[in-house]
């Protein structure tokens, strides 16, 4: 099978003003993906699925991802004017990186028997601009998959052919496999031995002053 | 009948003579002919077929005839995790079952949302909603914990009284075995437990 | 009014009433908590809607809470009829992110104890399958019979009938007790005849036959685009089996063949489960007659605060109801960033209207028992 960066390049060529980026994946295995622009995703998803060489005719998983706004401090050097003279000072800035959902695609092909290729699809932001292209038109597995993502995540795919919640009932407000997503209350919530999960759960209740946290 | 003792009894059976109480009478023909509703919600519900098969057989205690309809069972076994999705319609079908009706809370699910305590769409326990009447722990119980606690069942339908305070629901008016549905809220139920059945304990965040 | 029942008047005075009924969630031929809103004309079915929730337990937002090692009991409770197949499918994920061998021996165990869940997964599935034809019951009394031998086997390996909780990152969690090869030998020694017993009863039944062939055809096709694994799958035809495809684990040192359907009907799919268990027990014969000495767990690997480097993985297997596949994404903490199933139950439930329309009710009890679903892993 071509390796994500021919993959890429092959898309490219078929459709230059799209936006096709590999994700490197540190971990052992190296499934690389890519990284596709909203815009041209169904093209792109339907030439995958056409082209003969690669024949994925089969969207295995369909998942999201949230990742909400990172506060990211980091060192920079600016020059600044001091006295008169010109110095190099090193500032500790703070800086918000936009959060996103992403949308996260594994397809396989079982005519070729090869795989898999992984497309990520991102949302502009985590609020008011959360429609993605859906891939249902082109992989029907993809139709109760999304719908989840909708239900669990919050992202709007355009075009899906019945957008409703999946797992929770209708009336249902929030998106609760979102990282921020606070659960109603409840005196039995128990605590597990560690790290956010123990934040979590030294949580005060409404109107109770912070407990402080152990060293 | 004045009262007889037990030894007396227990000579007069040996002689093929059988004497006793219309009350205990009732009762052991009540007790004996649990119908469940055949109604499993999760990984419990497996065991809970298990044991009415061959090899366990609830027959022998007289619970092998598991009713589809509610309106014709005695006793709900909650067998598996019970989700804020699926809460109303257990009590729905508890409401739909006849006086004298039972619950066996099966697992700690039932009891009180076990190892998926934590989630954001299970129910803590469905005694917030409905009376239980025997605990079965276990994640899931083997069958014979099933067939222990459909025993203890029987046990507590024999201790039943036909007068008094103790007498069975459908001996009594004054109360009522209709409990209210639960309604979806914006992201819990409405409301979160059954006063009538159950009160909150006052929670404990010291020392977490 | 019956509630849950509800009809819809049609402009056309002489074609009737369009009757709309809710089947479920609790229903005596759904296979647990499961729902669907049903359009009838008559007795044929125009519109069928899935509806799910009803068991949805947040195995995914738990698991992100909770540490990998701890994710692995919670991973028994998605199919739970397979846990040890729901075990495996897991660990390899794990491996994959982390990169830990697993030594010979684990394999071999990991083999046998995957077919003999398969041997129980099917047997159990053929006899709620014949119990949704309306054959109360017999078979499915059989069918216990012998998913308690297995069981038995589970309990004496791991300590528990139904819940194993026995694989771990890089092996499995403990050897093999003495003597229960032995046992295991005993057990597939008579499988052989109860597949007969079980096939002379039912697969020439003029009532199975009447019931199940032609009913609920999948295309090919359409199997292919809807992204239906397992034997679905085949039965439609399509030869695709990870034990092949993929040859994760040792499977590309067994014979084995993988049995495909012609029609894809409900008769396909019930034949194809039956195939499948032979199959298995080929498997089980040669993985026992190799199995190896040594060690059961990788060294190298870490089940209690495994923290992985950050990266992401995908490992899939096949699990008796088909590609059950574990997507982990990792930030280098405790507990992994992203945790996701890949439920094949819930995605075979895709094509379950294309299946239905045009048919019975009947037929449509029969086409979701053929199926094979497990609302555990439907609804995670
Ligand atoms: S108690 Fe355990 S076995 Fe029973 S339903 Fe809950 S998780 Fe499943």
């Amino acid at each position: 099978m071509e390796s994500a960066e021919q993959l890429r390049d092959r898309l490219l060529a078929a459709f230059p003003e799209a936006r096709v980026e590999v994700l490197a994946n540190p971990a052992p295995v190296a499934q690389h993906s890519l990284i596709i622009g909203a815009t041209h995703a169904v093209q792109i998803a339907t030439l995958l699925r056409d082209d003969p060489d690669l024949a994925f005719d089969y969207a295995s998983n369909v998942t999201g991802v949230d990742r909400p706004d990172q506060e990211i401090k980091e060192k920079v050097t600016v020059k600044e004017t001091v006295d008169g003279e010109e110095k190099e000072v090193t500032k500790e800035v703070t800086r918000t990186e936009p959060g996103y959902l992403e949308a996260v695609y594994h397809l396989y092909s079982m005519a070729k028997r090869h795989g898999p290729v992984i497309l990520r699809l991102r949302t502009e932001n985590r609020t008011d601009k959360v429609t993605l292209p859906s891939l249902t038109p082109v992989w029907r597995s993809c139709e109760f998959q999304e719908r989840e993502i909708y239900d669990l995540f919050g992202i709007v795919f355009e075009d899906h052919p019945d957008l409703r919640r999946l797992l929770m009932w209708d009336d249902f407000e929030g998106h609760p496999m979102r990282k921020d997503y606070v659960e109603p209350d409840d005196y039995e919530w128990e605590p597990t031995p560690h790290d956010a999960v123990l934040i979590k759960a030294k949580r005060p209740a409404d109107g109770e002053e912070a407990a402080p946290l152990a060293p | 009948m004045t009262e007889a003792d037990e030894k007396t009894i227990q000579d007069l059976r040996r002689s093929g003579i059988l004497l006793t109480t219309l009350e205990d009478l009732y009762n052991w023909g009540r007790s004996n002919s649990v119908w469940p509703l055949q109604f499993g919600l999760a990984c419990c519900a497996i065991e809970m077929i298990a044991a009415s098969m061959s090899r366990f057989d609830i027959a022998r205690f007289g619970s092998e005839v598991f009713r589809p309809s509610p309106r014709q069972a005695d006793l709900m076994i909650v067998s598996g995790t019970v989700t804020k999705k699926m809460a109303p319609q257990v009590v729905r079908l508890y409401n739909q079952m006849p006086e004298p009706k039972y619950v066996i809370a099966m697992g700690a699910c039932a009891i009180s949302g076990g190892p998926f305590k934590q989630g954001y769409n299970v129910l803590k326990g469905i005694d917030r909603y409905i009376p239980v009447d025997v605990h079965i722990p276990g994640c899931p119980p083997r069958p014979e914990a099933l067939l222990n606690g459909l025993m203890e069942l029987q046990e507590k339908i024999r201790e039943q009284n036909l007068t008094g305070e103790n007498r069975p629901h459908h001996l009594r008016s004054d109360v009522s075995g209709e409990f209210p549905v639960p309604e979806f809220g914006a992201c819990d139920l409405e409301p979160p437990s059954n006063p009538a059945v159950w009160t909150p304990p006052e929670p404990i965040r010291e020392g977490l | 009014m019956i509630p849950g029942v509800s009809i819809e008047e049609k402009t056309d005075p002489l074609q009737g009433q369009i009757l709309e009924v809710s089947m479920g969630p609790h229903h005596p031929s759904t296979h647990g908590v499961f729902r669907m809103d049903v359009k009838l004309d008559g007795e044929r079915i125009v519109s069928l809607k899935p509806v799910f929730g009803y068991l949805h337990r947040n195995h995914e937002k738990i698991a992100e809470d909770v540490s990998y090692l701890g994710s692995i009991p919670y991973t028994d409770r998605l199919d739970y009829l397979c846990s040890l197949t729901n075990n495996w499918a897991y660990c390899l994920a794990v491996e994959k992110l982390s990169g830990f061998e697993i030594p010979e021996r684990a394999e071999y165990i990991r083999v046998i104890v995957g077919e003999l869940t398969r041997l129980v997964n099917h047997t159990c599935l053929m006899g709620f399958f014949v119990q949704d034809l309306g054959a109360m019951g017999t078979p499915l009394m059989y069918a216990f019979r012998e998913r308690e031998k297995i069981l038995d086997l589970f309990e004496g390996l791991t300590g528990a009938r139904m819940m194993c909780n026995y694989m771990r990152f890089g092996g499995v969690r403990c050897d093999l007790p003495v003597g229960w090869i032995d046992e295991v030998k005993k057990v597939i020694a008579a499988f052989p005849r109860f597949l007969d017993e079980f096939e002379s009863l039912l697969t020439q039944n003029e009532i199975l036959i009447a019931r199940a062939q032609g009913v609920g055809v999948l295309s090919k096709e359409l199997a292919i685009n809807a992204g239906i694994t397992g034997p679905c799958l085949r039965a439609s035809g399509v030869g695709h089996d990870l034990r092949k495809v993929d040859a994760y684990s040792i499977y590309s040192r067994f014979d084995f063949k993988v049995p495909i359907g012609a029609h894809g009907d409900c008769y396909d799919r019930f034949m194809i489960r039956l195939l499948e268990m032979r199959e298995s027990l080929k498997i089980l014969d040669q993985a026992i007659a190799a199995l190896p000495s040594g060690q059961i767990i990788d060294p190298k690997a870490k089940s209690r605060g495994l923290r992985p480097k950050a990266g992401e993985a995908y490992g899939r297997i096949e699990a008796p109801k088909g590609e059950l596949g574990f997507y982990l994404i990792s930030e280098g903490g405790p507990s992994p960033y992203r945790y996701r199933v890949r439920p094949p139950s819930l995605i075979n439930l895709t094509v379950l209207e294309d299946m239905c329309l045009g048919g019975t009710v009947a037929d449509a009890i029969a086409t979701l028992g053929s199926i094979d679903i497990v609302l555990g892993e439907v609804d995670r």
